[in-house]
Protein backbone atom coordinates (compact mmCIF):
# COMPACT_ATOMS: atom_id res chain seq x y z
CA UNK A 1 0.00 0.00 0.00
CA UNK A 2 1.65 3.53 -0.81
CA UNK A 3 0.89 5.99 1.87
CA UNK A 4 -0.73 9.14 0.89
CA UNK A 5 2.60 10.91 1.15
CA UNK A 6 4.15 9.37 -1.72
CA UNK A 7 1.70 10.61 -4.16
CA UNK A 8 1.99 14.20 -2.49
CA UNK A 9 5.65 14.10 -2.74
CA UNK A 10 5.83 13.21 -6.18
CA UNK A 11 2.83 16.15 -7.03
CA UNK A 12 5.01 19.17 -5.11
CA UNK A 13 8.09 17.83 -6.73
CA UNK A 14 6.09 18.08 -10.10
CA UNK A 15 4.63 21.45 -8.77
CA UNK A 16 7.87 22.91 -8.17
CA UNK A 17 9.39 22.17 -11.38
CA UNK A 18 6.85 23.84 -13.13
CA UNK A 19 7.37 26.86 -11.17
CA UNK A 20 10.52 26.91 -12.04
CA UNK A 21 10.04 26.53 -15.73
CA UNK A 22 7.90 29.90 -15.68
CA UNK A 23 10.56 31.74 -13.75
CA UNK A 24 13.32 30.75 -15.38
CA UNK A 25 12.11 29.55 -19.24
CA UNK A 26 12.39 32.78 -21.51
CA UNK A 27 10.14 30.93 -24.52
CA UNK A 28 6.51 31.44 -24.01
CA UNK A 29 5.26 28.56 -25.75
CA UNK A 30 7.45 26.62 -23.17
CA UNK A 31 6.27 28.96 -20.10
CA UNK A 32 2.68 27.70 -21.58
CA UNK A 33 4.02 24.24 -20.95
CA UNK A 34 4.83 24.75 -17.42
CA UNK A 35 1.53 26.05 -16.17
CA UNK A 36 0.56 22.76 -17.31
CA UNK A 37 2.92 20.25 -15.80
CA UNK A 38 1.83 22.72 -12.99
CA UNK A 39 -1.97 22.07 -13.85
CA UNK A 40 -0.79 18.43 -13.54
CA UNK A 41 0.42 18.27 -10.16
CA UNK A 42 -2.39 19.75 -8.71
CA UNK A 43 -4.62 16.86 -10.30
CA UNK A 44 -2.33 14.49 -8.64
CA UNK A 45 -3.04 15.85 -5.36
CA UNK A 46 -6.54 16.17 -6.11
CA UNK A 47 -6.89 12.27 -7.18
CA UNK A 48 -4.76 11.10 -4.26
CA UNK A 49 -6.92 12.91 -2.11
CA UNK A 50 -10.42 12.06 -3.65
CA UNK A 51 -8.75 8.01 -3.19
CA UNK A 52 -7.41 8.22 0.15
CA UNK A 53 -10.32 10.23 2.00
CA UNK A 54 -13.21 8.30 0.06
CA UNK A 55 -14.86 11.36 -1.48
CA UNK A 56 -15.29 11.79 -5.09
CA UNK A 57 -15.72 15.43 -5.05
CA UNK A 58 -11.85 15.60 -6.25
CA UNK A 59 -12.02 13.69 -9.25
CA UNK A 60 -14.58 16.54 -10.27
CA UNK A 61 -12.19 19.30 -9.66
CA UNK A 62 -9.78 17.59 -11.43
CA UNK A 63 -12.16 17.25 -14.46
CA UNK A 64 -12.78 21.06 -14.13
CA UNK A 65 -8.98 21.88 -14.24
CA UNK A 66 -8.40 19.46 -17.35
CA UNK A 67 -11.47 21.77 -18.53
CA UNK A 68 -9.74 24.84 -17.60
CA UNK A 69 -6.41 23.68 -18.78
CA UNK A 70 -8.35 23.49 -21.86
CA UNK A 71 -9.09 26.62 -23.04
CA UNK A 72 -6.50 28.04 -21.25
CA UNK A 73 -4.09 26.39 -23.58
CA UNK A 74 -6.02 27.47 -26.49
CA UNK A 75 -6.01 31.10 -25.89
CA UNK A 76 -2.56 31.38 -24.67
CA UNK A 77 -1.57 30.03 -28.27
CA UNK A 78 -4.00 32.58 -29.69
CA UNK A 79 -2.36 35.26 -27.67
CA UNK A 80 1.25 33.60 -28.79
CA UNK A 81 0.03 34.04 -32.67
CA UNK A 82 -0.88 37.39 -32.10
CA UNK A 83 2.42 38.89 -30.43
CA UNK A 84 4.96 36.86 -33.17
CA UNK A 85 2.59 38.19 -35.99
CA UNK A 86 3.64 41.74 -34.69
CA UNK A 87 6.84 41.30 -33.38
CA UNK A 88 8.93 37.92 -34.26
CA UNK A 89 9.42 36.74 -31.06
CA UNK A 90 8.03 34.47 -28.82
CA UNK A 91 11.03 35.56 -25.82
CA UNK A 92 9.11 37.06 -22.48
CA UNK A 93 11.74 39.82 -21.98
CA UNK A 94 11.09 41.46 -24.79
CA UNK A 95 7.15 41.47 -25.10
CA UNK A 96 7.01 45.21 -23.09
CA UNK A 97 4.29 46.82 -25.55
CA UNK A 98 2.24 47.26 -22.59
CA UNK A 99 4.31 48.07 -20.30
CA UNK A 100 4.39 51.94 -18.42
CA UNK B 1 3.60 -4.78 -8.06
CA UNK B 2 1.68 -1.80 -7.00
CA UNK B 3 5.02 -0.42 -5.51
CA UNK B 4 6.88 -0.80 -8.85
CA UNK B 5 4.30 0.58 -10.90
CA UNK B 6 3.80 3.66 -8.72
CA UNK B 7 7.88 4.26 -8.89
CA UNK B 8 7.82 3.77 -12.35
CA UNK B 9 5.33 6.51 -12.88
CA UNK B 10 6.20 8.97 -10.14
CA UNK B 11 9.95 8.72 -11.51
CA UNK B 12 9.40 8.73 -14.97
CA UNK B 13 7.02 11.99 -14.80
CA UNK B 14 9.45 14.24 -12.26
CA UNK B 15 12.06 13.70 -14.43
CA UNK B 16 10.32 14.12 -17.69
CA UNK B 17 9.13 17.24 -15.83
CA UNK B 18 12.44 18.49 -15.61
CA UNK B 19 13.30 17.65 -19.08
CA UNK B 20 10.94 19.80 -20.09
CA UNK B 21 12.07 22.66 -18.51
CA UNK B 22 15.23 22.26 -18.90
CA UNK B 23 15.50 20.95 -22.72
CA UNK B 24 16.76 23.33 -25.12
CA UNK B 25 14.58 22.65 -28.36
CA UNK B 26 10.99 23.48 -27.68
CA UNK B 27 9.44 20.22 -30.05
CA UNK B 28 11.34 17.86 -27.39
CA UNK B 29 10.19 19.94 -24.77
CA UNK B 30 6.67 19.36 -26.22
CA UNK B 31 7.73 15.33 -26.42
CA UNK B 32 8.97 15.31 -22.77
CA UNK B 33 5.22 17.16 -21.73
CA UNK B 34 3.62 14.28 -23.49
CA UNK B 35 5.67 11.67 -21.41
CA UNK B 36 4.55 13.41 -17.94
CA UNK B 37 0.90 13.57 -19.35
CA UNK B 38 0.95 9.84 -19.84
CA UNK B 39 2.86 9.20 -16.80
CA UNK B 40 0.62 11.04 -14.74
CA UNK B 41 -2.48 8.97 -16.58
CA UNK B 42 -0.88 6.10 -14.95
CA UNK B 43 -0.33 7.67 -11.89
CA UNK B 44 -4.16 7.99 -11.97
CA UNK B 45 -5.31 4.40 -12.77
CA UNK B 46 -3.10 3.20 -9.57
CA UNK B 47 -5.46 5.56 -7.74
CA UNK B 48 -8.83 4.04 -8.98
CA UNK B 49 -9.35 6.91 -11.31
CA UNK B 50 -10.04 5.15 -15.15
CA UNK B 51 -12.23 7.90 -16.00
CA UNK B 52 -10.00 10.40 -15.19
CA UNK B 53 -6.88 8.13 -17.11
CA UNK B 54 -9.40 8.64 -20.51
CA UNK B 55 -10.07 11.85 -19.81
CA UNK B 56 -6.27 13.06 -19.67
CA UNK B 57 -4.89 10.52 -22.33
CA UNK B 58 -7.67 12.26 -24.74
CA UNK B 59 -7.63 15.54 -23.60
CA UNK B 60 -4.72 16.48 -23.02
CA UNK B 61 -2.04 14.61 -24.93
CA UNK B 62 -4.74 13.90 -28.05
CA UNK B 63 -5.82 17.73 -28.06
CA UNK B 64 -4.00 20.00 -25.65
CA UNK B 65 -0.69 18.97 -26.61
CA UNK B 66 -1.33 18.52 -30.59
CA UNK B 67 -2.05 21.90 -30.33
CA UNK B 68 1.29 22.93 -28.33
CA UNK B 69 3.04 21.23 -31.23
CA UNK B 70 0.94 22.46 -34.00
CA UNK B 71 1.58 26.34 -32.85
CA UNK B 72 5.58 25.02 -32.54
CA UNK B 73 5.74 24.21 -36.16
CA UNK B 74 3.64 27.04 -37.31
CA UNK B 75 6.18 30.01 -35.89
CA UNK B 76 8.93 27.29 -37.16
CA UNK B 77 10.96 29.03 -33.79
CA UNK B 78 14.77 29.03 -34.31
CA UNK B 79 16.53 27.99 -30.47
CA UNK B 80 18.19 30.45 -29.37
CA UNK B 81 21.72 30.38 -26.99
CA UNK B 82 20.73 31.80 -24.23
CA UNK B 83 17.05 29.99 -23.58
CA UNK B 84 16.91 30.87 -19.60
CA UNK B 85 16.29 34.14 -18.12
CA UNK B 86 19.47 35.51 -17.65
CA UNK B 87 19.22 35.46 -13.83
CA UNK B 88 17.62 32.08 -13.36
CA UNK B 89 20.73 30.67 -10.79
CA UNK B 90 18.88 33.20 -8.55
CA UNK B 91 15.90 31.00 -8.20
CA UNK B 92 16.73 27.31 -8.37
CA UNK B 93 18.60 27.47 -5.13
CA UNK B 94 16.21 28.74 -2.98
CA UNK B 95 13.64 26.28 -5.16
CA UNK B 96 15.33 23.40 -4.24
CA UNK B 97 15.98 24.25 -0.73
CA UNK B 98 12.29 24.78 -0.15
CA UNK B 99 11.31 21.92 -1.98
CA UNK B 100 12.87 19.84 0.30
CA UNK B 101 11.85 21.32 2.93
CA UNK B 102 7.99 20.84 1.88
CA UNK B 103 9.02 17.32 0.95
CA UNK B 104 10.50 16.53 4.75
CA UNK B 105 7.16 18.25 6.01
CA UNK B 106 4.89 16.15 3.55
CA UNK B 107 6.24 12.49 4.29
CA UNK B 108 5.84 12.95 7.98
CA UNK B 109 2.18 13.94 8.19
CA UNK B 110 -0.29 11.86 8.78
CA UNK B 111 -3.37 13.27 6.61
CA UNK B 112 -6.18 11.64 8.46
CA UNK B 113 -9.07 13.37 7.77
CA UNK B 114 -12.85 12.80 7.94
CA UNK B 115 -13.74 10.45 4.96
CA UNK B 116 -16.23 10.63 2.40
CA UNK B 117 -19.06 8.29 1.18
CA UNK B 118 -17.40 7.06 -1.77
CA UNK B 119 -14.91 3.87 -0.75
CA UNK B 120 -13.17 1.80 -2.74
CA UNK B 121 -15.37 -0.79 -2.90
CA UNK B 122 -18.73 1.28 -4.17
CA UNK B 123 -16.39 3.05 -6.57
CA UNK B 124 -15.47 -0.35 -7.84
CA UNK B 125 -18.68 -2.12 -7.77
CA UNK B 126 -20.47 -0.34 -10.73
CA UNK B 127 -16.99 1.64 -12.38
CA UNK B 128 -15.60 4.90 -11.58
CA UNK B 129 -17.20 6.35 -14.99
CA UNK B 130 -20.32 5.65 -13.14
CA UNK B 131 -19.60 7.40 -9.60
CA UNK B 132 -17.87 10.33 -11.36
CA UNK B 133 -21.09 10.52 -13.70
CA UNK B 134 -23.67 10.18 -10.51
CA UNK B 135 -21.87 12.59 -8.81
CA UNK B 136 -21.56 15.53 -11.74
CA UNK B 137 -25.10 15.65 -12.85
CA UNK B 138 -26.51 15.34 -9.29
CA UNK B 139 -24.43 17.78 -7.01
CA UNK B 140 -21.96 19.68 -9.08
CA UNK B 141 -24.47 20.56 -12.21
CA UNK B 142 -24.30 24.08 -11.72
CA UNK B 143 -20.59 23.83 -11.84
CA UNK B 144 -20.87 21.63 -14.83
CA UNK B 145 -22.79 24.02 -16.94
CA UNK B 146 -20.63 27.24 -15.95
CA UNK B 147 -17.72 25.25 -17.13
CA UNK B 148 -19.23 24.87 -20.57
CA UNK B 149 -19.91 28.12 -20.64
CA UNK B 150 -16.24 28.83 -20.06
CA UNK B 151 -14.54 26.51 -23.06
CA UNK B 152 -17.22 28.32 -25.05
CA UNK B 153 -15.43 31.80 -23.86
CA UNK B 154 -12.37 30.70 -24.91
CA UNK B 155 -13.30 29.15 -27.89
CA UNK B 156 -14.63 32.29 -29.34
CA UNK B 157 -11.80 34.50 -27.74
CA UNK B 158 -9.27 32.31 -29.73
CA UNK B 159 -10.59 32.04 -32.75
CA UNK B 160 -11.17 35.77 -32.57
CA UNK B 161 -7.76 36.14 -31.04
CA UNK B 162 -6.30 34.40 -34.26
CA UNK B 163 -7.85 35.77 -37.09
CA UNK B 164 -6.06 36.73 -40.17
CA UNK B 165 -6.40 40.76 -39.36
CA UNK B 166 -8.40 41.56 -43.19
CA UNK B 167 -7.39 45.07 -44.69
CA UNK B 168 -10.29 47.30 -44.89
CA UNK B 169 -11.62 48.01 -47.53
CA UNK B 170 -10.35 51.31 -49.00
CA UNK B 171 -8.15 51.67 -46.04
CA UNK B 172 -4.21 51.27 -45.72
CA UNK B 173 -4.45 50.39 -42.63
CA UNK B 174 -3.00 47.00 -42.16
CA UNK B 175 -4.77 45.48 -38.72
CA UNK B 176 -8.23 45.41 -38.59
CA UNK B 177 -8.56 45.54 -34.52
Amino acid sequence: MIPLSAYVAVSAVLFITGLLGVLIRRNFIIVLMAVEIMLNAANINLVAFSHYLESMAGQLIALFIIAIAAGEAAVGLAIIIVVFRGKISTNVDEMNLLKW
Amino acid sequence: MVTIFFAYFALVSVVAGVLTVALKNPVHCGLALLAVLLHVSGLFVLLNAEFLWAVQVIVYAGAILVLYLFVLMLLNLKTDERYFHSSYLYFVGPAVLGACYVLVLLLQSPYAGAKGDAPAAIVLQDGDTYAVGIKMFSDHLLQFEIVGIFLLGAVIGAIVLAKTPRPIEGNVRKSGR
